[in-house]
């Protein structure tokens, strides 16, 4: 029979005899039990995210096989040279990303301090560039609205194209900044010392999500970047 | 069964206000969403009395048009977004969901607050949304009226309903998950209550369709608030596409509404009945076909908006398919009573009004189904009558179904039985009063969404917002015996269906943790034919 000391109010008090991870949770019976449901979530939570960019992509789809001239107009306004340097950026913080998360699985703290650090500064790079490329569509007035100026007859077609531009790469930027919050945390805590070969899933876990963010970018540069480029530079 | 009870239960280990807003407890969580969702529920149902008040003559004396388009846009909004999505997975699910897999929590408690969080400041916004002018767009949102003719508050409520979408997203990963990986030792996926195969599949919906009904009414937003062209028709964009978008979410959330309290209806039949559920395998797929077929069916919306013949076909064929796994539920639970030791207490009856309703929403769904018919009763009250009945007729009536049965484990406290099967059987009369009559002026040509009709149909509408009145007054009756219950019922003990399945196995209240010892599993869910039959 329980009695009343027995029963914690919340799931993290430690009134068990028995030694424990302190990153274990109570209401689960084991640690492997917590990180495979951890993991699970991780990735159910990243099919929810496919869902929440596959509404913009499917108003992309439609909408390029229906203005094919103003998509390749409007596509060839946007900086391409910015566009392909974030997408190296964005590539080598994903390797800096595998590197923290192998050294966190290692044990190895500085490691994984190291490579989060870069991994921050890489996530950096890639916003301050985007910052100077939003800049650069205020300049030219391509950004949807009242203001918006695009030369040539598919002008009301290209405002949908560049509606979709600021769309997705600001859902994407928007993730970004979510995600460095995520890892200013995680370098935090291994900065903290709390990471062990025991126990590193929120590192793992804030590594997927990264590796995410950067798969979405290499889904959204040749689907506004390149699209359709190659057939008018010849 | 229990030796000894244990005084310390999770209503009292901590009785202070912070306790509750900061609980992890899945079984406190699950009362802080019944508080904001009966707080939902009574605004819902005064924007609906209002429409029935206006609709009681056929001149727009009472509000005018402004006014009326508001209310229905508002009880639509409170009722789908803030009670028939969460009412039974965030409240009942929530409770009985780690309960039944003999689970001291679900998998993330944190992330499960933090559900309740969102989904408040989700209403805060659409509440806010209300008292600063109200939206008139109807609860679809539809473009381009909602992103340029409506002068309501369509940002603000858009940005509600996005909010809440999150709490309903971050739900179904909790639940998911849970199923998964929290299951009691010996409990194999064929063990499983119905209740929790229903979950799992409208977790399945939750995770799949939700985001993309956020990122549509986002788009709504921003085009209305930044000038982004998405579905303005003067640069190319197409309005249809948003439809589509909208309702590849919005009708699966049809089966968020519906699934959970068919979950509910096989625990409480196989209890009442004392019987194992006929076909439980069935039953359980039938739960998963539905969530998929659901996402297959949503253009049958869209069958007079201009889509192709070809593809209203298809979508015509797919939702007579959708038809096929919900009539089997509905067959096995007839098969479930018969030859059964039928116990009539007051959760049966609520099972029998949801029966006999969800049987007439589903029938006349095939009407709305079928191409040709569909073009006459598109948008008229027909459809209003049809969709009442799946959502008021069987979430509501499963909800309180499921809500007298497990009343007992929730509170420890029994209600009056004959309180109960009155308020039941008031709630049949009052809702077929209310909206059978509308099946027939809806054949007849009543348009809906207007506030004056033509005087040939005064006498079905009256009869109409009659039967409104008496339907409120079977709400009301719940809520005085429970209350009443709550202080002043006679304590349940932990079993007192003498029912099967983890969450009877522990004590009413239950402790703070669920068991005092973990439970193992090693028979089906429901093995009545084992166990004595006591039925007083």
């Amino acid at each position: 029979m329980p009695d009343a000391a027995a029963i914690h109010a919340g799931d993290d008090g430690h009134g068990h005899e028995h030694v424990h991870h302190p990153a274990h949770q109570h209401h689960f019976q084991t640690m492997e039990q917590q990180a495979e449901a951890s993991t699970l979530g991780m990735w159910v939570f990243l099919i929810t995210e496919v869902m929440f960019f596959g509404g913009l992509l499917m108003a992309y789809l439609i909408y390029r096989v229906w203005y094919p001239e103003a998509w390749s107009e409007g596509s060839q306004e946007l900086n391409i040279i910015l566009g392909g340097f974030n997408t190296v950026v964005l590539i080598g913080s994903s390797l800096t990303m595998a590197l923290a998360v192998r050294a966190a699985q290692t044990g190895w703290r500085k490691g994984t301090i190291v490579f989060l650090i870069l991994t921050m500064m890489l996530g950096l790079t890639f916003l301050v560039v985007k910052v100077f490329e939003y800049k650069e569509k205020f300049e030219t007035g391509h950004v949807p609205g009242p203001n918006f100026h695009f030369e040539g007859p598919f002008g009301p077609q290209a405002e949908i194209f560049f509606s979709l531009y600021f769309a997705l790469t600001g859902l994407h930027a928007l993730h970004m900044i979510i995600g460095f919050g995520i890892l200013s945390v995680i370098l935090w805590m291994a900065w903290r010392n709390k990471f062990s070969p025991q126990w590193y899933t929120p590192v793992e876990l804030s590594g997927l999500y990264w590796h995410f963010v950067d798969i979405v970018w290499i889904f959204l540069f040749p689907l506004l970047y390149l699209v359709d480029r190659a057939h008018n530079v010849v | 069964m229990l030796a000894t009870e244990s005084p310390v239960n999770y209503l009292n280990v901590n009785t202070s206000v912070a306790s509750w807003l900061f609980t992890k407890d899945h079984k406190r969580i699950a009362i802080l969403y019944m508080v904001v969702v009966t707080i939902a529920f009574i605004l819902g149902a005064i924007f609906a009395a209002g429409i029935r008040l206006e609709l009681a003559t056929p001149e727009g004396d009472l509000v005018s048009s402004d006014t009326y388009n508001k209310l229905f846009t508002m009880h639509g909004v409170a009722m789908v977004f803030f009670v028939l999505i969460p009412v039974v997975p965030a409240i009942l699910g929530n409770f009985v969901l780690p309960l039944m897999l003999g689970a001291k929590d679900v998998a993330f408690p944190k992330l499960n607050l933090l559900s309740w969080y969102v989904f408040v400041i989700g209403f805060t916004f659409t509440i806010a949304a209300m008292v600063t002018g109200g939206v008139d767009t109807g609860w679809t949102f539809y473009p381009p009226y909602s992103t340029d003719g409506s002068n309501s508050n369509v940002v603000l409520a858009g940005l509600g309903v996005f909010i809440t979408g999150f709490s309903s997203i971050l739900t179904g990963l909790n639940f998911m998950v849970t199923i998964h990986r929290m299951r009691a030792p010996g409990l194999t996926w064929f063990r499983l209550p119905l209740f929790v195969w229903a979950l799992y599949s409208t977790s399945l919906v939750m995770v799949l369709g939700t985001p993309v009904v956020a990122i549509t009414v986002a788009m709504i937003a921003v085009e209305r608030a930044f000038g982004l062209g998405f579905f303005d028709p003067r640069l190319g964009g197409d309005p249809v596409l948003f439809q589509h978008l909208f309702w590849f979410y919005s009708h699966p959330a049809v089966y968020i509404m519906i699934l959970p309290p068919m979950g509910m209806i096989s625990e409480v039949i196989a209890c009442f009945s004392r019987k194992n559920v006929f076909g439980y395998s069935f039953v359980a797929f039938s739960s998963l076909a539905i969530a998929i077929f659901g996402f297959l069916v949503w253009a049958h919306h869209l069958f007079v908006a201009g889509i192709s013949p070809y593809s209203a076909m298809v979508f015509s064929f797919l939702t007579y398919a959708v038809a096929v796994p919900s009539a089997v539920k509905t067959f096995n639970w007839t098969a479930t009573l018969y030859r059964g030791a039928i116990w009539l207490k007051a959760p049966m009856i609520w099972v029998f009004g949801f029966l006999g309703l969800f049987l007439i929403g589903g029938l006349t769904g095939l009407f709305t189904a079928a191409l040709g018919i569909d073009i006459h009763i598109h948008d008229t009250y027909f459809v209003v009558a049809h969709f009442h009945y799946i959502m008021v007729g069987g979430a509501i009536m499963g909800y309180f179904a499921g809500l007298h049965y497990y009343w007992p484990k929730i509170t420890g406290r029994m209600y009056s039985d004959g309180a109960a099967k009155a308020a039941a059987m008031l709630v049949f009369a009052g809702f077929n009063m209310t909206f059978f009559p509308q099946f027939i002026l809806g054949y007849l040509g009543m348009p809906r969404r207007y506030h004056m009709y033509p005087p040939e149909f005064a006498a079905l509408n009256i009869l109409s917002s009659a039967g409104a009145t008496v339907l409120g007054l079977g709400y009301l009756l719940p809520m005085m015996y429970f209350t009443y219950s709550l202080f002043k019922g006679a304590k349940a003990g932990p079993n007192p269906w003498r029912a099967t399945g983890l969450e009877w196995q522990t004590q009413s209240p239950p402790l703070p943790h669920n068991f005092a010892v973990q439970p193992v599993v090693t028979e089906g869910a429901y093995e009545y034919s084992k166990r004595e039959i006591k039925v007083a």
